[in-house]
């Protein structure tokens, strides 16, 4: 996690997060604004760190546990970077009854890897959502919020390999 | 007050009861059991696990009876066949979710889940299925997580949460994936856990229980080169007889003693002395505060849990802390260096057992500062339920044993050190020995009923020598966060303020019998054995620490005087700022 | 800051300017192409399209033409939409690409492109939207703006009466006599359980408090239900005017609005009509120059399908997980924060203006007897026309089917509907004239729901339909009480191993046992109707069931393990298209010869029995 602890050092020893300080100006620090917070940092990060649930904790009071209790209690909310492709596979009833579950199935099978996860490279990660609204168009996926509308097993495979190929 | 009373029906029986009741607490009344699991009287009370529910006619659907309350004309049934088979359908299913080792866990015999078991005669489980696995955290030095034993009953959550407003732990992920844990799943040890304990107090299963030590004692007694002795503290006198069948707050000290000799301790100390110590330390260094302008209010510094939590919260007030160790480490720092001394025995060789009701202790004696010559004041720290458990597995019939006392030279306590075990008796034992400071007279009255009682806080001013001085007692760690926010802001004029981690004192530590929540709901235990140590006090014949002629004579041959250099070498420590969290 | 007058102004010529938008006989020169901009067509590419259009048009220096956007205009399987107004030209499945030549050949010419007009299942060519069978037993009541208006345009709602119902309220009407009116009315609430909505506002008036709280449940998380999405996304104003008429009523001045984060337009489109409306002074204090102060928050889901039940949404939006609460109390009485709470959902407050505004006898003339007024669907899976509908309560399943629907695509039977997503039943093909209120769905063994209507055809296990839900619950189960987070795993368990060969009949006895106590013992909503889909499932495809779990055997090709596809060797006639088709090459036989298909290879993926043309395969 180099990453991170350029970010924002672990030990306090005064590395800034700019975004959590611009954040915390505009929120008061009471509880009700726990999941408004973690949905800005879900947004800017692509996930929820460690340090930002640290400072959230210091910032509105609240036990390190209980926001870690609700970061995991929201599908929304992730614990690790997503890939820099997201795969969402739609598995709404509309989309299902269209036969999606066949297209995640595909997918994990060519990625090796299971929904909420990424692949080591941290290039794809595979989401399953329920209905993006999209269900004129089911089956649907979506990669990186762009949908892709009447699915089918071969079409996902000509994505990835789209995908594969741009590096 | 006749419109505050509401009238219903339960199981045929007419019930009378307060506007407000819970159907729970109303059937109780009535002498009518409902099941119950997760809820736990004024901790707990959400309604989660499903025991409780009940039919209530016109009603769709069960009701929750641990939570919902009585209305006029109510008919409640509290086991037609619709309700039972439901109830039987929820136990199957927590059981098929845990770890069925009953033969193996340290609650097998005093297991909320297992006696439902019983009652409900589950022979199989109807519905297996895949289990939830969690690993066990045992790094913590007080407390063994094992959640594979979690029914999420959220007991510990409210305990740590609610009570004692740490939330250490809470429940995380969703679904059948829920479980308890801390930030990041992490030990214990790396978050903001006090060891208070109150979250194995809560749990009704074998998933939280303290580090059992018992094994490295009987390694010590079977070691003919080893010294061993041990000390007992206030508060386990008064609750180990529930061990062994006893009713609440029987004090069985000379049983106890007896036990401890027969298991082949080479001698058998009191705590009460050791708190004795402490009161002469503490009196002192409160003195000295006093009337010299040193850092007030002064704080005591005998509950470990409290002291954690301090150093991890507020430690811009570390200077109010009291110096003083606490009474079992200072005893220790004696028996390692006068009694080693006045006996002629190798300090390296004694190994001192502590049995407290505590859990916290188990962490602090072994912080570096509880160090003198290189030895630990203390080398093991058992609890109540842990002394209970060697004393079960020697065989020895612990209700059929004659008292004993304890050993000299170092055997005598007064009776303001037995009330170290409840809230504000830290506080009215200090008062005792610092009015008499004070004031140079022996005055008589020493009873101080504003800080007795049940209250989560007990403020009082008491007048010593012509001055008034502000006391408050405060038990539980939510209510040591009020005062210690009190005296942040400014806001706070006592001079001498009490605390102690648990809600009501030693007596309810985390290391003491565990009472199921039927038990907790039906008798007040804190006041049972609270009782029985006040008792205590009002027949010791000496009732001053500093009228203990063990604590005369030992300041005369060894420590000198209260603060003297030796005494701060021994019977004081400091403390450190914490993070919170080590992740 | 508007004032009262200034208001009525811009109702008064806005609405003529925009008079095209509803009447095809409309006197004026200008047309206006509106781009439906509903999550659907918008993503297919429907924004760009606009950009096109506009692009275009400026370019060409056209002028008396406006390109608008609007909310969904229901038929999403045709989408992108774009219709021509006033003369009412329905364009289907338009691309960015499409846009130059409807702008030389409509606008300039004056001609249609013929190629792009929408065509009816039976291939006729639909010259306007009214003529489409999908919109003809429709009524519009909470959709009535949605495809009509700019939803990012506070002066064209205004233009269609919005606002005049909250100014009636205000200057004419007690609290009481809204209250009166809504009960009146019969309207109940859509979000499914159906309770009256004037009760539930009668009761929330009744709590004494020196706070109370309007919150819109705006959290649809029925997998394939896109209803409430539609209406903030088409609509916002009429939701937002309704939120506060509700505050009016029931005496509280503060109102949240807790919607999905997954539905980014709607949020966009709600803040912007909040942001609007406070512009105008219309959301604040003195509104309309009363003493009336309102405001509105809007609170972001993060993905937990229980915070569609109410308490539970309370709990998130206090930022907490969302864990219900044991009712009694009721949010009426102990909501928010301990207030008294009135909570609706998005497509209830949707009617609220138009029942103020038309009357409470004009609104309870729709519908049945004790289901008044429409109800808007999402019509999904295997049925042609999917999309948005809005029927009159009582309209049978089978019109809402095959007149609105269209029917099953590719010629095959109807096997069931799904209502009520994993909190409801299915419906089989003996009930398909069930009249669609909350009663008689009910009767049935499923129930309204929100308005998510799954169609599903012969080719689905019933079983695994049963599976699907489950899976879904589990997956959503908060974890709290006993029953919902370990019986419905339990009864998951059960479903997979009937599905994979390797269940009993007793696990049939299992699933019933589990499914009842369930039911009972569940603190909220969603452990209560958790075994619904596997209660309905059971009561009319049973066979199904017994088949899974005794002969091992699934008629569908969904259950892998269970399912064998044959070649029929008196119809085959050696053709080898099938082999062919067969991605693991599983059917052998060579020339004329009848093909075999070899069971050990072959992966049951149907691609056979498709490609057949003489129907000899089956399973």
């Amino acid at each position: 996690m180099g990453e991170e602890k350029q970010k924002c050092c672990q030990c306090g020893c005064g590395g800034k997060d700019e975004f959590l300080e611009k954040i915390f100006n505009e929120y008061q620090p009471i509880k009700d604004n726990l999941i408004q917070i973690l949905n800005e940092v879900q947004e800017h990060y692509g996930y929820v760190p460690m340090h930002a649930q640290k400072a959230i904790s210091e910032f509105l009071n609240v036990p390190m546990a209980e926001i870690y209790g609700v970061v995991t209690f929201y599908s929304r909310f992730t614990l690790k970077p997503k890939g820099k492709y997201n795969i969402a596979v739609c598995l709404g009833t509309a989309c299902y009854v269209k036969g999606s579950q066949k297209i995640m199935d595909r997918l994990k099978e060519r990625l090796k890897i299971e929904a909420g996860e990424t692949t080591p490279d941290g290039k794809f990660s595979i989401e399953e959502t329920r209905c993006v609204g999209a269900c004129g168009l089911a089956p649907v996926f979506t990669v990186n919020g762009e949908v892709y509308g009447k699915a089918t097993v071969q079409k996902m495979d000509q994505v990835l390999d789209e995908l594969s190929k741009e590096g | 007050m006749e419109e505050n009373l509401v009238t219903l029906t339960i199981d045929g029986v007419e019930v009378k009861t307060k506007k407000g009741t819970t159907i729970l607490e109303a059937a109780r009344q009535a002498g009518i059991d409902i099941p119950t699991l997760c809820f736990l009287k004024d901790i707990n009370e959400m309604g989660d696990c499903r025991m409780c529910i009940v039919e209530v006619e016109g009603r769709r659907g069960f009701a929750t009876s641990c939570i919902q309350t009585v209305e006029e004309g109510m008919v409640v049934h509290t086991h037609t066949p619709n309700v039972l088979e439901a109830r039987h359908v929820i136990l199957d299913l927590i059981i098929s979710n845990h770890a069925k080792d009953c033969l193996t866990c340290t609650r097998s015999g005093n297991c909320e889940l297992q006696t439902l078991a019983v009652k409900f005669n589950v022979l199989n489980v109807e519905f297996p299925g895949e289990m939830t696995k969690h690993k066990i955290d045992d790094l913590s030095p007080s407390i063994v997580r094992d959640f594979n034993k979690c029914i999420l009953c959220r007991r510990c959550v409210a305990a740590c949460k609610n009570v004692q407003k740490i939330g250490a732990i809470d429940c995380i992920n969703r679904g059948f994936e829920s479980c308890i844990s801390t930030v990041g799943d992490h030990s214990l040890n790396d978050v903001n856990c006090t060891n208070c304990g109150q979250c194995i107090q809560a749990c009704p299963t074998g998933a939280l229980h303290e580090k059992e030590t018992i094994d490295d004692v009987w390694v010590k007694l079977k070691d003919p080169e080893a010294y061993v002795v041990v000390q007992t503290a206030p508060a386990v006198r008064v609750a180990l007889g529930e061990e062994f069948g006893m009713p609440i707050g029987t004090n069985v000290t000379g049983k106890m003693v007896t036990a401890l000799k027969r298991l082949g301790f080479d001698k058998v100390f009191d705590t009460n002395t050791g708190a004795d110590f402490t009161i002469m330390e503490e009196a002192n260094e409160f003195v000295e505060r006093f009337t010299q302008n040193g850092v007030l209010p002064m704080i005591t510094s005998c509950s470990p849990g409290w002291v954690k939590y301090i150093e991890m919260n507020y430690p811009e007030l570390l200077p109010h802390l009291s110096t003083c160790k606490s009474p079992h480490q200072m005893f220790g720092a004696l028996v390692k260096t006068y009694f080693a001394q006045k006996e002629g025995i190798d300090p390296s060789k004694i190994y001192m057992v502590s049995v407290m009701p505590c859990i916290a202790k188990k962490f602090e004696r072994q912080r570096e500062e509880m160090k003198n010559e290189g030895l630990y004041d203390v080398d093991n720290v058992i609890t109540t339920r842990e002394l209970s458990r060697m004393i079960k597995q020697a065989n020895i019939e612990f209700e059929k044993l004659e008292d004993s006392t304890f050993d000299n030279p170092m055997g005598e306590a007064t009776g303001a050190a037995a009330i170290f075990g409840t809230t504000g008796g830290v506080m009215e034992a200090a008062l005792r020995t610092a009015q008499d400071t004070l004031t140079g007279q022996n005055l008589e009255k020493i009873d101080f009923e504003q800080v007795r009682g049940g209250d989560g806080i007990k403020r009082a001013t008491v007048n010593i020598a012509g001055k008034d001085v502000k006391v408050v007692a405060a038990s539980g760690l939510a209510n040591a966060q009020k005062i210690m926010e009190e005296i942040k802001s400014g806001k706070a004029d006592y001079q001498f303020v009490e605390i102690m981690a648990c809600p009501g004192g030693c007596v309810m530590g985390g290391g003491q019998p565990i009472k199921s929540s039927k038990i907790r709901r039906e008798v007040d235990v804190r006041k049972l054995r609270a009782d029985a140590l006040y008792s205590i006090d009002e027949k010791s014949t000496i009732r001053k620490s500093h009228e203990n002629p063990v604590i005369k004579q030992i300041y005369a041959e060894y420590l000198e005087k209260p603060g003297s250099h030796i005494a701060h070498k021994l019977l004081h420590t400091h403390y450190v700022e914490r993070p919170k969290y080590n992740i | 800051m508007k004032t009262l007058e200034q208001i009525h102004k811009i109702r008064e010529e806005k609405r003529k300017e925009l008079d095209l938008r509803v009447n095809t006989q409309a006197d004026t020169r200008e047309k206006h192409i509106l781009v439906c901009h509903g999550t659907g067509c918008t993503s297919s590419k429907s924004p760009e399209i606009l950009e096109n259009f506009r692009k275009i048009l400026k370019e060409k220096n056209i002028e008396n033409v406006r390109v608008i956007m609007t909310g969904c205009f229901g038929l999403c399987a045709k989408g992108p939409i774009v219709i021509i107004r006033p003369e009412d030209t329905f364009y289907s499945n338009v691309t960015p690409d499409d846009c130059e030549e409807i702008i030389q050949t409509h606008i300039v010419e004056g001609k249609r492109v013929e190629r792009l007009l929408c065509k009816d299942i039976d291939g006729s060519i639909v010259n306007s939207l009214d003529e489409l069978n999908f919109y003809k037993k429709q009524k519009r009541i909470a959709l009535k703006n949605c495809g009509v208006i700019d939803p990012e345009e506070i002066d064209e709602y205004i233009a269609f009466d919005g606002y005049k119902a909250l100014e009636k309220v205000l200057k004419e009407m007690t609290p009481d006599e809204v209250i009166e009116t809504i009960k009146a009315s019969g309207l109940r609430g859509r979000g499914g359980a159906g309770f009256p909505t004037g009760k539930k506002w009668e009761i929330t008036k009744g709590y004494e408090a020196d706070q109370k709280y309007v919150v819109c449940n705006a959290d649809e998380g029925d997998p394939g239900a896109f209803m409430d999405r539609s209406i903030l996304e088409g609509d916002p104003h009429s939701v937002l005017e309704s939120m506060m008429i509700a505050g009016y009523a029931i005496g509280a001045n503060k109102g949240y609005i807790y919607i999905r984060a997954e539905y980014p337009i709607a949020v966009k489109r709600f803040q912007k009509a909040i942001d609007e409306a406070r512009d105008y002074g219309i959301l604040g204090k003195n509104i309309f120059e009363t003493d009336f102060e309102f405001d509105v928050e809007i609170r972001l889901g993060a993905g937990a399908f229980v915070c569609g039940e109410e308490t539970a949404l309370l709990e998130s939006i206090e930022g907490k997980r969302g864990q219900p609460r044991v009712k009694p109390p009721y949010p009426a009485e102990c909501g928010l924060w301990g207030k008294p709470t009135l909570i609706n959902n998005v497509e209830t407050y949707a009617n609220i203006t138009r029942i103020l505004l038309n009357g409470a006898e004009w609104y309870s003339s729709i519908g049945t007897e004790k289901s008044k007024g429409t109800k808007v669907f999402a019509l999904g899976g295997n049925v042609n026309n999917i999309g948005l509908v809005e029927v009159p309560m009582g309209t049978t399943l089978r019109e809402i089917v095959f007149d609105i629907g269209g029917g099953i695509p590719n010629n095959r039977e109807f096997k069931a509907a799904q209502t009520g997503g994993p909190s409801g039943g299915c419906i089989p093909a003996e009930h398909l004239d069930t009249p669609i209120d909350y009663e008689s769905l009910k009767a049935i063994g499923s129930m309204m729901g929100s308005g998510g209507l799954i169609i599903m055809d012969d080719t689905k296990c019933m079983v695994c339909l049963a599976k699907f839900y489950l899976e879904f619950t589990v997956s959503e189960s908060c974890g709290k009480c006993t029953p919902c987070r370990i019986g419905t795993k339990r009864m998951l368990e059960i479903l997979e191993r009937l599905c994979s060969g390797e269940g009993t009949e007793f696990d049939i006895y299992r699933l019933e046992k589990l499914a009842a106590n369930i039911q009972k013992a569940s603190i909220c909503g969603l452990g209560q109707s958790a075994p619904n889909p596997v209660i309905s499932t059971l009561k009319y495809f049973r066979e199904e069931f017994r088949q899974h779990a005794i002969q091992k055997e699934c008629k569908t090709l969904e259950c892998k393990a269970l399912s064998k596809i044959t070649i029929n060797e008196e119809k085959c006639k050696g053709c080898g298209l099938c082999q062919k088709h067969c991605p693991v090459n599983a059917i052998e036989g060579e020339g004329r010869n009848k093909r075999v298909i070899n069971q050990d290879k072959c992966i049951k993926c149907g691609t056979c029995l498709t490609s057949c043309p003489f129907k000899a395969i089956g399973n």
